[in-house]
Order: C-alpha cells, then sequence, then structure tokens
C-alpha cells in the first residue's frame, strides 16, 4: 500500500515538474510552430541563475530568485527571438537548427562560467522537513512543486481562456495567417509568447533546482522530456501539456519501478502509441 | 557598442589561433624534448574531472621547472569533449602529428576502448586512468598501465570493512548503469557476501535519469546503501534521499567516485560521516601528496580529487619511469618495461604493477568530516597494497566471465 501512495506522490512531483518545463515550449510550438529546441537550455540556464543566486546573496528568497531567474531568461529569448529567429521566419528548417545551435552555445557558456560541477539549489529551510503521509515521509517540496504546477497551469489558463491576449494567441495558434489579416500584431505576439515560453522554463529550472541540481548536461537530459510531453498532449494545447505531464510521469515512475530493466524505453512506447495512432496528440488541434 | 561583423569574425578566428594545443613551450636547454600527450574531456558532461586532470598536470610540470630527467618537456592537451569517436581522432593527432612519446588519458572507459586498438598498432606507451576490469584482465594491451585503479579494485576492501568491522549484515547497491557501475557493484557484492553479508537489492538507475524520486521510494530496509555513481549523480541522488528522511535509516558508503573531492565541495553538513574508499584522499599524509595537495588547493581555491590526482600520479609514475631509462626514448618497447617494472612513491602512496599492467597500490577507507571549515575525506584505515584480483587467485578469477550487472549473480534479493 505504502509502495502504490509513495510512488503516486512521485508521480504527481514529476509531472509537476515536467509541466513546468513543457508549458513553454508547448505555447512556442503551438504559436510559433516552432520546435524551439533551445528550451532544455533555458531550463539549465534558469536552474544555473537560481543556484547562483541563492549561494552568492545569503538569505535571498527561493520564490524571488525564482521568478528573478525567470524574467532574466525570457529577456534573453526575447533577444535571441527578435535578433535571429525573427530573420528566419520564412525559413523553419533553419529556425530549427538555429535553437539547436544556441542551445549548444548556451550550454558551453554554462560550462566556462559556473565549471563542470554541480551545483545545488537549496530547498527553502521551511520545507526541508518531510511531510508525512498516511504515517511515512514524503518530502515536503515535492508536493509545493505538485502546487507551483498548478498555479502556473491555473494561470496560464486564465490568461488564454479570458484575456484579451489570450485570444490573441488563440487566434494566431489557429489560424495565423486569418489572425494577421484582422489586425493582430503577430509579430509583438511571437516576440511575447517566446519571452513568456522561456521565462517560465527559466523559472520552472530554479522550481526543479531542489530536485535536479544544476549541472552540465542537465539541458540535454530535459529536452527530450518536453518533446515527448508535447507530442503526447498536442501541440498548443495547454490542456495537453498538462495531462500529457502527469500521464508522463506516472509511466515513468511505476514503469522504472515496476519494470526497471524498461527503464530506457518506457518514455518513448506512450510517444511512438501516439505517433501512429493520434498523429495530432490527445488533445492537439494541429497535426504534427 | 557595435560590433561590425568583420570584427567579430577577426576576432573569433583570433581566438580559435591561440586557443588549440599550443604546447608549454619548452626550455631551451637541456636534452631532447619530451613529448607527451595529455587526452583530457573539458567540455560536455565529463568537463569537470577533464579539467581537473590538466591543472593537475601543469601544476606537476610547473613544479619541476618543465624538466624531467633532464629533458624538457612537451605537453599536448587536446579535448575528447567525453565523445568516443572524438577521443580516437585526437589520439591520432597526438601520436601522428605531435609525435608524442607517452600518453596520459583519457578519463573514461568508453574513450579508452576506443583508442585501445590504435594505441597497441602504433605501439605508444599509455597510463590510463579508465577502470574498465578486462583492459588488465581478460584482453590486456601491452601498451597500457593503470595507476588508479579497476572499477572493483578500492570496493573490495570498502566490503570486507563493513562486513567485518562494523557487522553490516543487509546491503541495498545503487549505480549507474554501465559497465562501470555494474562492474564495482559487482566487486562490492562478491567480497561482501564471501563475508556473510546479502545484498538484497540492486538498482541501476540509467546514467540520465532526470528523478530518481521513484528509485529512493524503493529502498528496502536494510544497514545500508551502497552508492557506485560517478559525476554529478552520486551527489544528485544522494539529496533525494536524504529528502526522503532515509538517512537516519540507512547508513551511507559509497565507491571511489561517490563523494568524490569535487561533489563534497558542493555539498553540506548532509554528507558528515559518509564512508566512502578510494586510492586517494586529499587527506592523504605522505611526502608527495603534502606537495600536491596544498599547492593545488592553494592555486584552484579547491582540494584535488579522483581525476586531479590521476593525472598526478600518472605523472609521477611516468617521471620514475623516465628516470630509469635515463630519458631515452628511441626505445618506446624500453619506457613500457621501465614502467611495468616501476616502484614509486606517489601522492596516493606506493605504486607497483602486476604482470597485467594493472597497479598493486593502498586503498583507504575514508570518512566525510568536517576540517577547516570545508568537508573532506579523512582516513580512516589503510588497506595496503591492494590487486585487482584482492585475496582471489589470479588463474581461477580470470576464469569467470568479466563483472556484469549478472555476475556474480545475485543470490539473496529480497522481493
Amino acid at each position: 500500500m505504502q509502495f502504490w501512495i509513495v510512488q503516486t506522490l512521485n508521480s504527481l512531483s514529476l509531472g509537476g515538474l515536467l509541466f513546468l518545463l513543457a508549458s513553454g515550449f508547448s505555447l512556442i510550438f503551438g504559436l510559433m510552430r516552432l520546435a524551439n529546441l533551445t528550451h532544455g537550455a533555458f531550463f539549465m540556464v534558469g536552474a544555473y541563475f537560481g543556484a547562483v543566486a541563492l549561494r552568492t546573496f545569503d538569505g535571498l528568497n527561493f520564490w524571488v530568485a525564482a521568478v528573478g531567474s525567470g524574467i532574466l531568461v525570457a529577456a534573453i529569448g526575447g533577444l535571441f527571438e527578435r535578433l535571429v529567429l525573427r530573420r528566419l521566419t520564412t525559413n523553419p528548417l533553419g529556425q530549427v537548427l538555429v535553437t539547436l545551435g544556441m542551445s549548444f552555445i548556451i550550454a558551453d557558456a554554462c560550462l566556462v562560467t559556473w565549471g563542470g560541477d554541480p551545483i545545488p539549489v537549496p530547498t527553502p529551510s521551511y520545507l526541508q522537513a518531510p511531510t508525512r503521509v498516511f504515517g511515512f515521509a514524503f518530502p515536503t517540496y515535492r508536493l509545493v512543486v505538485v502546487v507551483c504546477a498548478l498555479v502556473v497551469a491555473f494561470a496560464l489558463y486564465l490568461m488564454l481562456e479570458y484575456t484579451r491576449i489570450g485570444a490573441m494567441i488563440r487566434a494566431g495558434v489557429d489560424d495565423r495567417q486569418m489572425a494577421r489579416a484582422i489586425g493582430i500584431p503577430v509579430s509583438k505576439l511571437f516576440t511575447g509568447v517566446f519571452c513568456l515560453g522561456a521565462g517560465i522554463a527559466g523559472a520552472g529550472g530554479v522550481l526543479g533546482g531542489p530536485v535536479l541540481s544544476a549541472y552540465p548536461g542537465l539541458d540535454a537530459d530535459m529536452l527530450p522530456l518536453a518533446l515527448i510531453v508535447v507530442i503526447l498532449g498536442g501541440v498548443g494545447s495547454l490542456l495537453g501539456a498538462f495531462v500529457g505531464s502527469f500521464i508522463i510521469g506516472f509511466i515513468y515512475t511505476f514503469g522504472t519501478a515496476l519494470f526497471p530493466d524498461l527503464a530506457y524505453i518506457i518514455l518513448f512506447l506512450p510517444m511512438i502509441i501516439v505517433i501512429a495512432f493520434r498523429p495530432r496528440g490527445l488533445f492537439g488541434r494541429l497535426s504534427t | 557598442m557595435a560590433i561590425s561583423r568583420r570584427t567579430f569574425v577577426k576576432g573569433v578566428s583570433a581566438a580559435a589561433l591561440s586557443s588549440p594545443a599550443s604546447p608549454l613551450l619548452a626550455n631551451a636547454q637541456g636534452g631532447d624534448p619530451i613529448r607527451i600527450g595529455l587526452l583530457a574531456a573539458k567540455t560536455g558532461p565529463l568537463a569537470s574531472g577533464g579539467i581537473d586532470m590538466e591543472r593537475a598536470m601543469q601544476l606537476f610540470l610547473r613544479d619541476r621547472a618543465n624538466m624531467i630527467a633532464g629533458h624538457p618537456i612537451e605537453l599536448t592537451t587536446l579535448d575528447t569533449a567525453g565523445v568516443p569517436a572524438t577521443a580516437r581522432t585526437k589520439a591520432q593527432e597526438l601520436i601522428e602529428k605531435n609525435k608524442i612519446h607517452c600518453l596520459i588519458g583519457p578519463l573514461a572507459a568508453f574513450e579508452a576502448l576506443a583508442i585501445a586498438d590504435y594505441v597497441t598498432q602504433s605501439q605508444t606507451p599509455t597510463i590510463g586512468v579508465a577502470a574498465a576490469e578486462d583492459m588488465t584482465q581478460r584482453q590486456i594491451n601491452p601498451w597500457f598501465v593503470r595507476a588508479t585503479a579497476t572499477s572493483a579494485q578500492c570496493a573490495y576492501p570498502l566490503a570486507e570493512y563493513v562486513a567485518k568491522e562494523l557487522k553490516y549484515g543487509k546491503i541495498v547497491t545503487v549505480a549507474d548503469d554501465f559497465a562501470y557501475g555494474h562492474e564495482m557493484c559487482a566487486g562490492f557484492q562478491r567480497v561482501f557476501e564471501d563475508n556473510g553479508g546479502k545484498i538484497i537489492q540492486k538498482l541501476f538507475p540509467p546514467l540520465t535519469a532526470p528523478d530518481y524520486g521513484s528509485y529512493v521510494a524503493q529502498i528496502k530496509n536494510a544497514d545500508a546503501i551502497f552508492l557506485g555513481t560517478a559525476g554529478s549523480n552520486g551527489f544528485r541522488f544522494l539529496r533525494q534521499f536524504i529528502e526522503y528522511g532515509l538517512k537516519d535509516k540507512l547508513a551511507v558508503i559509497g565507491g571511489m567516485t561517490a563523494l568524490d573531492e569535487s561533489v563534497l565541495r558542493n555539498m553540506g553538513d548532509e554528507a558528515l560521516g559518509i564512508l566512502t574508499t578510494s586510492w586517494y584522499s586529499a587527506e592523504l599524509d605522505n611526502p608527495s601528496n603534502r606537495i600536491f595537495a596544498p599547492a593545488f588547493r592553494k592555486e584552484y581555491k579547491y582540494d584535488p580529487g579522483y581525476y586531479a590526482a590521476s593525472t598526478y600520479v600518472c605523472a609521477e609514475v611516468l617521471e620514475a619511469a623516465l628516470k630509469s631509462i635515463n630519458g631515452k626514448l628511441d626505445d618506446k618497447k624500453a619506457l613500457m618495461d621501465a614502467l611495468h617494472g616501476i616502484k614509486v612513491d606517489t601522492a596516493r602512496g606506493p605504486v607497483a604493477f602486476d604482470d597485467h599492467g594493472d597497479v598493486v597500490g593502498d586503498c583507504y577507507i575514508r570518512k566525510v568530516t568536517r576540517k577547516e571549515g570545508r568537508l573532506v575525506n579523512s582516513v580512516i584505515k589503510t588497506y595496503p597494497n591492494v590487486s585487482q584480483f584482492w585475496t582471489y587467485d589470479k588463474a581461477e578469477f580470470l576464469k569467470n566471465p568479466v563483472y556484469s550487472r549478472d555476475f556474480p549473480p545475485a543470490r539473496n534479493l529480497e522481493n
């Protein structure tokens, strides 16, 4: 019994972490039709910003570090979109290659700046003690990650469904040409959404930090997970990213616990099945 | 400031011209230069270790004013990026373009295996760091010696120590899912079970596991958990292990790379009291390490660990061999024979090689303590002259298949 409860909580916390990673990726993919392969690097550089800030400034609030780091990464994302991606709008393949190249550049810059050793992101002290759930210990911070994911999901939902900008983004996702034709400033919208996506990834890096730490290679570890979640859930769909994250969280956790020999393929099986039988993903409105 | 494209291109090409592999210029006086190649992964996931390797080598040469056995040294360091194919290309560059007399490195077993054939074919004396068991057991290479340890070599004494002195009865092993982790766990299990202990669970998370939560939650009730991890993985695993409140229930012990000095400096009090085993500790008190460790700490502001020490020890071994042949390098075979026959006191203690090219040297049981504000691996027990075959008969040992996930079979797993 304990096994099932603890692993369920584990699945939820991994799902929350994946949502923080994948929601930005999904937003960008949905609006800009751009598989932003820099996303893992944004996540990593966010984790580094947070880890270094918390190490350098004693007493810095963890949540301030997360938000600040998100803003910094959003700014980097905005510059990248304006200065580089913008020039390649008519060349989707070029865009993908440039984002991949950019991820290498960011990864190497991190290595040069912060060296090859892992840097821990400290868990806020009031969340360090394990919580007792039905008589056994579970790390409190992991539960908080789930709450963070829910908060971000809810905020994004409100923005997309109930604000003017959200309506514009939805219009852009559904029909970019028509949105432009009726006067929606698609160009500014692109930059804004790219910043937002990068920013969520950057803040997610800090929020995931107490579990993952900041280390070289974090980007490459995370990017495939973002791709899997988005392909499973469906591109451009917030609900898809949300459900996809938790499905992957459950599959990965129970898969590695119950069938350890399948640890390497367990993540890719659901993705292959979805691509084969439902190419647009579970909730996608677009065909991948 | 506006940077025109042309200045940018100029800047980049200037940087490109100045950076690659400019050998430390040799002193004008002295005999013919001795050319040493160092293969180190300075970028990519193994970068931390590779950078330490280069730093230790530079320190070693600086202390000797770039002269060994009366000859000036030309050191060329090339970056393998931790990729086997790149290691092969760079080894070729060192041997054919730089015409090195001797090669040190590379760091990872898969890199070493990628260059093994080439090293033999080009007859280049190689002092390796990679731990793959069979490189000095069932597939020995006459041009390769290893001054550090095989994957399992340091796990043997720890297994005996915890079984006999700490009376642990049940242990869970957790190791990275690649040959190094498999071999280390297998060696640990063999000696631990031969001393009456039981390995009740073996977990092998993938090298790039994003989250150890699902593994930590499975750990069964035992006396201790053995960590056979490398790089940042042990560090990340341990943090999650503590998060789950398990540190009060199970003791933590680890292999030679689990709580390396390079990882310790980013840890806190949670690491205190953990036992690990290695052929080195920055705390070792011997004449060579009394020079090396403080010098390294002074120069780079942190303690040397596994990778820094490995290169330094390789360099000391090479120095002793070169001295014994008076720096005569026309005959590569003579250098190799000298290496095989050597007995030298290094930063890790006395080093000699068995006839398979692997080191016979001391292993240390170390405990994490706090000293002058930083965490260190204090030596609590020394096992002298540990061989890669431990106390087993060599011929019998070599009849078995190489250690793996399934050999020796685990007979005491609990379900």
